[in-house]
Protein backbone atom coordinates (compact mmCIF):
# COMPACT_ATOMS: atom_id res chain seq x y z
CA UNK A 1 0.00 0.00 0.00
CA UNK A 2 1.24 4.14 -0.50
CA UNK A 3 3.41 4.95 2.30
CA UNK A 4 1.49 8.17 2.96
CA UNK A 5 -1.73 5.97 3.30
CA UNK A 6 -0.18 3.75 4.97
CA UNK A 7 1.07 6.31 7.68
CA UNK A 8 -2.56 7.88 7.89
CA UNK A 9 -3.76 4.83 9.69
CA UNK A 10 -0.92 3.86 11.52
CA UNK A 11 -1.76 7.98 13.09
CA UNK A 12 0.35 10.51 11.91
CA UNK A 13 -1.05 14.06 11.73
CA UNK A 14 1.31 15.13 9.09
CA UNK A 15 0.37 12.72 6.86
CA UNK A 16 -2.91 13.26 7.46
CA UNK A 17 -2.52 16.49 6.60
CA UNK A 18 -0.75 16.32 3.53
CA UNK A 19 -3.01 13.67 2.02
CA UNK A 20 -5.76 16.30 2.32
CA UNK A 21 -4.04 18.71 0.72
CA UNK A 22 -3.76 16.26 -2.48
CA UNK A 23 -6.52 15.29 -2.24
CA UNK A 24 -8.35 18.75 -2.22
CA UNK A 25 -6.05 19.76 -5.04
CA UNK A 26 -7.39 16.86 -6.94
CA UNK A 27 -3.74 15.39 -7.81
CA UNK A 28 -3.42 12.76 -10.25
CA UNK A 29 -2.60 10.04 -7.73
CA UNK A 30 -5.73 10.98 -5.01
CA UNK A 31 -8.40 8.82 -6.50
CA UNK A 32 -6.01 5.83 -5.83
CA UNK A 33 -5.29 6.97 -2.33
CA UNK A 34 -9.16 7.12 -1.75
CA UNK A 35 -9.15 3.61 -2.90
CA UNK A 36 -6.96 2.38 -0.29
CA UNK A 37 -8.62 4.50 2.57
CA UNK A 38 -11.94 3.68 1.85
CA UNK A 39 -12.02 0.19 3.39
CA UNK A 40 -11.04 2.10 6.49
CA UNK A 41 -14.20 4.30 6.73
CA UNK A 42 -17.54 3.86 8.31
CA UNK A 43 -16.50 4.12 11.73
CA UNK A 44 -17.01 7.91 12.39
CA UNK A 45 -20.24 9.64 13.37
CA UNK A 46 -20.56 12.84 10.72
CA UNK A 47 -22.19 15.96 12.24
CA UNK A 48 -23.13 18.37 9.77
CA UNK A 49 -23.76 22.01 11.22
CA UNK A 50 -24.89 24.50 8.60
CA UNK A 51 -26.82 27.85 8.89
CA UNK A 52 -26.90 31.36 7.83
CA UNK A 53 -23.72 33.43 8.16
CA UNK A 54 -23.29 35.01 11.78
CA UNK A 55 -25.56 32.32 14.01
CA UNK A 56 -22.45 31.12 15.39
CA UNK A 57 -21.99 27.86 13.48
CA UNK A 58 -18.17 28.19 14.45
CA UNK A 59 -18.37 28.67 18.10
CA UNK A 60 -21.10 26.07 18.81
CA UNK A 61 -18.95 24.01 16.49
CA UNK A 62 -16.27 24.46 19.11
CA UNK A 63 -18.29 23.96 22.26
CA UNK A 64 -19.91 20.46 21.10
CA UNK A 65 -16.13 19.56 20.26
CA UNK A 66 -15.43 20.52 24.08
CA UNK A 67 -18.26 18.36 25.06
CA UNK A 68 -17.10 15.51 23.28
CA UNK A 69 -13.45 15.33 24.42
CA UNK A 70 -15.36 15.45 27.96
CA UNK A 71 -16.78 12.14 26.80
CA UNK A 72 -13.77 10.78 25.41
CA UNK A 73 -14.48 11.27 21.53
CA UNK A 74 -11.58 12.23 19.46
CA UNK A 75 -12.72 14.54 16.82
CA UNK A 76 -12.20 16.10 13.38
CA UNK A 77 -13.63 18.95 12.38
CA UNK A 78 -13.96 20.05 8.56
CA UNK A 79 -14.41 24.04 8.77
CA UNK A 80 -15.61 25.50 5.28
CA UNK A 81 -15.08 29.25 4.00
CA UNK A 82 -16.11 30.85 0.72
CA UNK A 83 -13.59 30.94 -1.89
CA UNK A 84 -13.79 34.66 -4.15
CA UNK A 85 -15.09 33.95 -7.17
CA UNK A 86 -13.05 36.50 -8.64
CA UNK A 87 -9.34 36.10 -7.07
CA UNK A 88 -9.68 32.40 -6.46
CA UNK A 89 -8.33 33.11 -3.05
CA UNK A 90 -10.03 32.74 0.30
CA UNK A 91 -9.92 33.95 4.03
CA UNK A 92 -11.02 30.89 6.24
CA UNK A 93 -11.31 32.36 9.44
CA UNK A 94 -13.56 29.78 11.63
CA UNK A 95 -10.43 28.68 13.68
CA UNK A 96 -10.62 32.00 15.74
CA UNK A 97 -13.83 30.82 17.03
CA UNK A 98 -12.56 27.36 17.55
CA UNK A 99 -9.87 28.41 20.27
CA UNK A 100 -10.59 26.14 23.02
CA UNK A 101 -11.06 23.11 20.91
CA UNK A 102 -7.49 24.17 19.10
CA UNK A 103 -4.70 22.91 21.05
CA UNK A 104 -6.19 19.74 22.14
CA UNK A 105 -4.16 17.16 20.65
CA UNK A 106 -7.23 14.90 19.95
CA UNK A 107 -8.70 17.87 17.86
CA UNK A 108 -8.00 18.07 14.34
CA UNK A 109 -8.92 21.10 12.75
CA UNK A 110 -8.81 22.26 9.01
CA UNK A 111 -10.04 24.65 7.14
CA UNK A 112 -11.70 24.28 3.31
CA UNK A 113 -12.36 26.78 0.59
CA UNK A 114 -15.22 25.99 -1.41
CA UNK A 115 -12.62 26.67 -4.53
CA UNK A 116 -15.94 27.76 -6.94
CA UNK A 117 -18.05 24.75 -5.66
CA UNK A 118 -21.25 25.56 -4.40
CA UNK A 119 -24.03 24.07 -2.34
CA UNK A 120 -21.80 24.69 1.04
CA UNK A 121 -19.19 22.66 0.91
CA UNK A 122 -16.06 22.40 -1.05
CA UNK A 123 -15.83 19.39 -4.09
CA UNK A 124 -13.62 17.01 -2.10
CA UNK A 125 -15.11 17.81 1.66
CA UNK A 126 -16.80 14.08 1.57
CA UNK A 127 -12.93 12.85 0.74
CA UNK A 128 -11.75 14.79 3.16
CA UNK A 129 -14.20 13.27 5.76
CA UNK A 130 -13.35 9.78 4.87
CA UNK A 131 -9.42 10.37 5.31
CA UNK A 132 -10.38 11.80 8.84
CA UNK A 133 -12.37 8.49 9.45
CA UNK A 134 -10.31 6.07 8.07
CA UNK A 135 -7.43 8.00 10.65
CA UNK A 136 -9.59 7.02 13.03
CA UNK A 137 -11.62 9.98 14.67
CA UNK A 138 -14.73 9.25 16.24
CA UNK A 139 -17.04 11.64 15.64
CA UNK A 140 -15.92 14.46 12.25
CA UNK A 141 -18.04 17.77 12.43
CA UNK A 142 -18.39 19.41 9.07
CA UNK A 143 -19.09 22.81 8.96
CA UNK A 144 -20.43 24.36 6.31
CA UNK A 145 -20.22 28.18 4.66
CA UNK A 146 -22.56 30.67 5.87
CA UNK A 147 -25.34 29.32 3.66
CA UNK A 148 -28.64 31.06 2.03
CA UNK A 149 -31.53 29.23 1.54
CA UNK A 150 -30.04 26.48 -1.43
CA UNK A 151 -27.06 24.81 -0.12
CA UNK A 152 -27.77 21.35 1.23
CA UNK A 153 -24.82 19.63 -0.06
CA UNK A 154 -24.09 18.62 4.15
CA UNK A 155 -27.01 16.68 3.96
CA UNK A 156 -25.18 14.19 1.98
CA UNK A 157 -21.69 14.18 3.86
CA UNK A 158 -23.57 13.90 7.66
CA UNK A 159 -25.33 11.62 9.66
CA UNK A 160 -26.86 14.20 11.49
CA UNK A 161 -27.10 17.50 10.45
CA UNK A 162 -28.06 20.54 13.13
CA UNK A 163 -29.41 23.58 11.36
CA UNK A 164 -28.19 26.66 13.64
CA UNK A 165 -30.59 29.56 13.76
CA UNK A 166 -30.21 33.31 15.52
CA UNK A 167 -32.77 35.84 16.24
CA UNK A 168 -33.21 39.19 14.16
CA UNK A 169 -32.43 37.10 10.87
CA UNK A 170 -36.28 36.75 9.45
CA UNK A 171 -40.23 36.27 9.95
CA UNK A 172 -42.27 33.05 10.38
CA UNK A 173 -42.35 32.70 6.01
CA UNK A 174 -38.25 32.24 6.07
CA UNK A 175 -38.68 29.22 8.34
CA UNK A 176 -41.61 27.94 5.84
CA UNK A 177 -39.42 28.15 2.87
CA UNK A 178 -37.84 25.16 1.07
CA UNK A 179 -34.22 24.31 1.01
CA UNK A 180 -32.05 24.40 4.00
CA UNK A 181 -34.89 24.33 6.84
CA UNK A 182 -35.43 20.51 5.29
CA UNK A 183 -32.45 19.52 6.16
CA UNK A 184 -32.47 19.85 9.59
CA UNK A 185 -32.22 16.04 11.79
CA UNK A 186 -32.06 18.93 15.17
CA UNK A 187 -32.54 22.88 15.63
CA UNK A 188 -30.33 24.40 17.79
CA UNK A 189 -31.62 28.16 18.78
CA UNK A 190 -28.47 29.92 19.09
CA UNK A 191 -27.85 33.34 20.79
CA UNK A 192 -31.20 31.81 22.55
CA UNK A 193 -29.93 35.28 25.09
CA UNK A 194 -31.14 37.68 22.56
CA UNK A 195 -34.40 39.63 22.00
CA UNK A 196 -36.74 37.18 19.88
CA UNK A 197 -34.93 33.79 20.57
CA UNK A 198 -38.51 32.75 22.09
CA UNK A 199 -40.74 33.73 19.08
CA UNK A 200 -38.25 31.78 17.07
CA UNK A 201 -38.19 29.16 19.05
CA UNK A 202 -41.82 28.50 18.36
CA UNK A 203 -41.65 29.62 14.65
CA UNK A 204 -39.47 26.51 14.29
CA UNK A 205 -41.85 23.94 16.93
CA UNK A 206 -44.12 24.97 15.07
CA UNK A 207 -42.89 24.13 11.52
CA UNK A 208 -41.74 20.86 12.91
CA UNK A 209 -45.08 19.91 14.10
CA UNK A 210 -46.64 20.75 10.39
CA UNK A 211 -43.53 18.40 9.20
CA UNK A 212 -44.81 15.91 11.16
CA UNK A 213 -47.87 16.23 9.87
CA UNK A 214 -47.20 16.81 6.27
CA UNK A 215 -44.46 13.92 6.12
CA UNK A 216 -44.99 11.45 8.99
CA UNK A 217 -42.04 10.73 9.41
CA UNK A 218 -40.49 8.43 11.72
CA UNK A 219 -37.79 10.95 13.36
CA UNK A 220 -39.35 14.44 14.74
CA UNK A 221 -36.34 17.24 15.58
CA UNK A 222 -36.19 18.79 18.17
CA UNK A 223 -35.34 22.17 18.59
CA UNK A 224 -32.58 23.49 21.53
CA UNK A 225 -31.97 26.67 22.55
CA UNK A 226 -28.02 27.18 22.80
CA UNK A 227 -25.67 30.37 24.21
CA UNK A 228 -22.99 29.15 22.46
CA UNK A 229 -20.78 31.95 23.86
CA UNK A 230 -21.37 31.12 27.29
CA UNK A 231 -21.40 27.03 26.51
CA UNK A 232 -25.05 26.74 27.42
CA UNK A 233 -27.26 24.17 26.64
CA UNK A 234 -24.34 22.62 24.47
CA UNK A 235 -24.55 19.55 26.59
CA UNK A 236 -28.14 18.95 26.08
CA UNK A 237 -27.85 19.94 22.20
CA UNK A 238 -24.97 16.85 21.85
CA UNK A 239 -27.35 14.93 24.49
CA UNK A 240 -29.89 15.19 21.01
CA UNK A 241 -27.40 14.36 18.38
CA UNK A 242 -26.42 11.03 20.09
CA UNK A 243 -30.23 10.28 20.05
CA UNK A 244 -30.52 10.92 16.17
CA UNK A 245 -27.55 8.53 16.31
CA UNK A 246 -29.29 6.04 18.11
CA UNK A 247 -32.66 6.15 16.16
CA UNK A 248 -30.31 5.68 13.28
CA UNK A 249 -28.76 2.62 14.26
CA UNK A 250 -32.19 1.05 15.94
CA UNK A 251 -34.31 2.37 13.44
CA UNK A 252 -32.63 0.62 10.59
CA UNK A 253 -32.03 4.35 8.64
CA UNK A 254 -28.34 4.37 8.81
CA UNK A 255 -27.88 1.39 6.55
CA UNK A 256 -30.60 2.43 4.23
CA UNK A 257 -28.79 5.93 4.35
CA UNK A 258 -25.95 4.58 3.62
CA UNK A 259 -26.89 3.29 0.75
CA UNK A 260 -28.66 5.68 -0.35
CA UNK A 261 -25.09 7.66 0.06
CA UNK A 262 -23.22 5.39 -1.94
CA UNK A 263 -25.29 4.69 -4.80
CA UNK A 264 -25.24 8.52 -5.24
CA UNK A 265 -21.23 9.10 -4.43
CA UNK A 266 -20.72 6.15 -6.97
CA UNK A 267 -22.82 8.03 -9.79
CA UNK A 268 -21.66 10.83 -9.26
CA UNK A 269 -17.81 9.69 -10.18
CA UNK A 270 -18.84 7.56 -12.65
CA UNK A 271 -20.46 10.92 -14.11
CA UNK A 272 -17.63 13.02 -13.70
CA UNK A 273 -15.26 10.34 -15.21
CA UNK A 274 -17.13 9.28 -17.86
CA UNK A 275 -17.80 13.24 -18.83
CA UNK A 276 -13.84 13.71 -18.10
CA UNK A 277 -13.12 10.85 -20.74
CA UNK A 278 -15.12 11.03 -23.44
CA UNK A 279 -15.07 14.64 -23.23
CA UNK A 280 -11.70 14.63 -23.57
CA UNK A 281 -11.79 12.10 -26.38
CA UNK A 282 -14.32 13.74 -28.65
CA UNK A 283 -12.39 17.41 -28.32
CA UNK A 284 -9.14 15.23 -29.36
CA UNK A 285 -10.27 13.53 -32.70
CA UNK A 286 -10.34 17.26 -34.27
CA UNK A 287 -14.15 16.97 -36.06
CA UNK A 288 -15.45 18.85 -32.98
CA UNK A 289 -14.60 22.62 -34.33
CA UNK A 290 -15.60 21.14 -37.91
CA UNK A 291 -19.23 20.24 -36.18
CA UNK A 292 -19.52 23.82 -34.64
CA UNK A 293 -18.92 25.48 -37.57
CA UNK A 294 -21.90 23.31 -39.73
CA UNK A 295 -23.78 24.38 -36.47
CA UNK A 296 -22.86 28.53 -36.82
CA UNK A 297 -24.25 28.24 -40.68
CA UNK A 298 -27.06 25.90 -39.47
CA UNK A 299 -25.97 23.29 -41.64
CA UNK A 300 -26.19 21.68 -38.48
CA UNK A 301 -28.06 21.75 -34.96
CA UNK A 302 -26.69 21.11 -31.77
CA UNK A 303 -29.63 18.95 -30.51
CA UNK A 304 -28.79 15.93 -33.39
CA UNK A 305 -25.66 16.45 -33.29
CA UNK A 306 -25.04 15.75 -29.52
CA UNK A 307 -27.45 12.47 -29.99
CA UNK A 308 -25.24 11.29 -33.17
CA UNK A 309 -21.92 11.77 -30.90
CA UNK A 310 -23.33 9.89 -28.04
CA UNK A 311 -24.67 7.03 -30.66
CA UNK A 312 -21.53 6.56 -32.08
CA UNK A 313 -19.57 6.16 -28.74
CA UNK A 314 -22.73 3.96 -26.68
CA UNK A 315 -24.34 2.23 -30.34
CA UNK A 316 -26.13 -0.04 -28.37
CA UNK A 317 -27.70 3.56 -25.63
CA UNK A 318 -30.79 3.96 -28.45
CA UNK B 1 -8.04 15.77 -12.69
CA UNK B 2 -6.35 18.72 -12.75
CA UNK B 3 -4.01 19.80 -9.77
CA UNK B 4 -5.22 22.70 -8.14
CA UNK B 5 -2.50 24.07 -5.67
CA UNK B 6 -3.04 27.00 -3.78
CA UNK B 7 -0.87 28.84 -1.50
CA UNK B 8 -1.95 28.09 1.97
CA UNK B 9 -1.15 30.77 4.52
CA UNK B 10 -1.16 30.86 8.16
CA UNK B 11 -1.60 34.38 9.58
CA UNK B 12 -0.88 34.35 13.40
CA UNK B 13 -0.03 37.22 16.01
CA UNK B 14 2.00 35.18 18.89
CA UNK B 15 2.32 36.68 22.46
CA UNK B 16 -0.13 39.48 24.14
CA UNK B 17 -0.51 42.83 21.99
CA UNK B 18 -3.95 43.12 20.66
CA UNK B 19 -3.19 45.37 17.88
CA UNK B 20 -4.34 42.86 14.41
CA UNK B 21 -4.82 45.86 11.80
CA UNK B 22 -1.48 44.99 9.98
CA UNK B 23 -1.80 41.07 10.49
CA UNK B 24 -5.70 41.37 8.94
CA UNK B 25 -4.92 43.64 6.34
CA UNK B 26 -2.33 40.93 4.91
CA UNK B 27 -4.60 38.55 5.46
CA UNK B 28 -6.98 39.94 3.24
CA UNK B 29 -4.10 40.72 0.87
CA UNK B 30 -2.47 37.87 0.27
CA UNK B 31 -6.55 36.20 -0.32
CA UNK B 32 -6.75 39.07 -2.89
CA UNK B 33 -3.53 36.98 -4.62
CA UNK B 34 -5.60 33.79 -4.91
CA UNK B 35 -3.90 32.38 -1.79
CA UNK B 36 -5.93 30.81 1.04
CA UNK B 37 -5.41 32.41 4.20
CA UNK B 38 -6.16 31.16 8.15
CA UNK B 39 -6.33 33.51 10.14
CA UNK B 40 -5.86 32.02 13.65
CA UNK B 41 -6.62 35.15 15.78
CA UNK B 42 -4.83 37.23 18.62
CA UNK B 43 -2.89 35.51 21.35
CA UNK B 44 -1.38 32.89 19.87
CA UNK B 45 1.13 30.70 21.47
CA UNK B 46 4.21 29.31 19.44
CA UNK B 47 2.53 25.98 20.20
CA UNK B 48 -0.72 26.66 18.62
CA UNK B 49 0.23 27.86 15.37
CA UNK B 50 2.74 25.40 14.17
CA UNK B 51 -0.47 22.89 15.00
CA UNK B 52 -2.61 25.22 13.32
CA UNK B 53 0.41 24.94 10.33
CA UNK B 54 0.72 21.13 10.66
CA UNK B 55 -2.93 20.49 10.24
CA UNK B 56 -3.12 22.93 7.51
CA UNK B 57 -0.43 21.74 5.64
CA UNK B 58 0.57 24.97 5.71
CA UNK B 59 2.91 26.69 3.01
CA UNK B 60 3.77 29.82 4.30
CA UNK B 61 3.58 30.81 8.11
CA UNK B 62 2.97 34.84 8.64
CA UNK B 63 3.93 36.24 12.11
CA UNK B 64 2.79 39.36 13.08
CA UNK B 65 4.48 41.27 16.19
CA UNK B 66 4.10 44.55 17.78
CA UNK B 67 4.98 44.47 21.40
CA UNK B 68 8.73 43.76 21.35
CA UNK B 69 8.19 39.68 21.80
CA UNK B 70 9.64 39.32 18.11
CA UNK B 71 13.42 37.94 19.31
CA UNK B 72 11.79 35.01 21.62
CA UNK B 73 8.77 34.42 19.59
CA UNK B 74 9.52 33.99 15.79
CA UNK B 75 12.66 31.48 16.05
CA UNK B 76 10.65 29.31 18.60
CA UNK B 77 8.14 29.42 15.72
CA UNK B 78 10.94 28.46 13.35
CA UNK B 79 12.23 25.99 15.80
CA UNK B 80 9.36 23.96 16.74
CA UNK B 81 8.07 23.79 13.22
CA UNK B 82 11.42 21.86 12.61
CA UNK B 83 10.75 20.15 15.50
CA UNK B 84 7.87 18.75 14.03
CA UNK B 85 9.59 18.04 10.75
CA UNK B 86 7.97 20.74 9.07
CA UNK B 87 10.97 22.41 7.11
CA UNK B 88 9.70 23.46 3.81
CA UNK B 89 7.20 25.89 5.33
CA UNK B 90 8.27 29.42 5.01
CA UNK B 91 8.58 31.76 7.91
CA UNK B 92 7.94 35.34 7.54
CA UNK B 93 7.67 38.26 9.94
CA UNK B 94 6.79 41.46 10.00
CA UNK B 95 5.12 44.37 12.40
CA UNK B 96 7.78 46.89 14.49
CA UNK B 97 11.12 45.24 14.39
CA UNK B 98 14.39 47.34 14.87
CA UNK B 99 16.54 46.91 11.94
CA UNK B 100 19.55 45.35 14.75
CA UNK B 101 17.07 42.65 15.24
CA UNK B 102 16.74 41.08 11.55
CA UNK B 103 19.87 39.55 11.23
CA UNK B 104 19.39 37.57 14.07
CA UNK B 105 15.78 36.67 13.61
CA UNK B 106 16.91 35.65 9.62
CA UNK B 107 19.61 33.34 11.30
CA UNK B 108 17.29 31.48 13.35
CA UNK B 109 15.35 30.56 10.18
CA UNK B 110 12.61 33.77 9.52
CA UNK B 111 12.50 34.07 5.89
CA UNK B 112 11.91 37.54 5.63
CA UNK B 113 11.12 40.64 7.99
CA UNK B 114 8.43 43.14 6.41
CA UNK B 115 8.43 46.50 8.54
CA UNK B 116 6.08 49.30 8.25
CA UNK B 117 6.29 51.05 5.01
CA UNK B 118 6.97 47.29 2.67
CA UNK B 119 4.74 47.60 -0.34
CA UNK B 120 2.27 44.92 0.05
CA UNK B 121 2.96 43.13 -3.39
CA UNK B 122 6.29 43.15 -2.59
CA UNK B 123 5.64 40.78 0.16
CA UNK B 124 3.41 38.53 -2.15
CA UNK B 125 5.81 38.26 -4.74
CA UNK B 126 8.40 37.50 -2.26
CA UNK B 127 5.79 34.62 -0.99
CA UNK B 128 5.23 33.41 -4.53
CA UNK B 129 8.48 33.33 -5.27
CA UNK B 130 10.21 31.56 -2.05
CA UNK B 131 7.59 29.29 -1.34
CA UNK B 132 7.84 25.42 -1.84
CA UNK B 133 6.84 24.26 -4.69
CA UNK B 134 5.20 21.27 -3.79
Amino acid sequence: MNKLVTEVLQGSVRAMARLITLVENEDPCSLEYLGAIYPHTGNAHVLGITGSPGTGKSTLTDRITTALRRRAQSVGIIAVDPSSPFTGGALLGDRIRMQRASGDSEVFIRSMATRGNLGGLARTTADVVKIMDAFGKDWIIVETVGVGQDEVDIVRTADTTIVVLAPGLGDTIQSMKAGVMEIADLYAVNKADRSGAEALLTEVKLRVEQDAEIKKTLWQAPVLKTVALDDQGTESLLDAVVSHRNFLKQSGNFEIVRREKAREETLSLLKEEISRTMVEKILGNGRFEALIDDIVAFRKDPYTSVQEIVGTIFPDSE
Amino acid sequence: MAGKKRIKVIMAKPGLDGHDRGAKLLARVFAEAGMEVVYTGLRQTPELIVDTALQEDADVVGLSSLSGVHNYFFPRVVELLRGKGLDDVLVVGGGIIPEEDVPGLKDSGVAAIFGPGTRTEDIVKFIEKEVRTQ
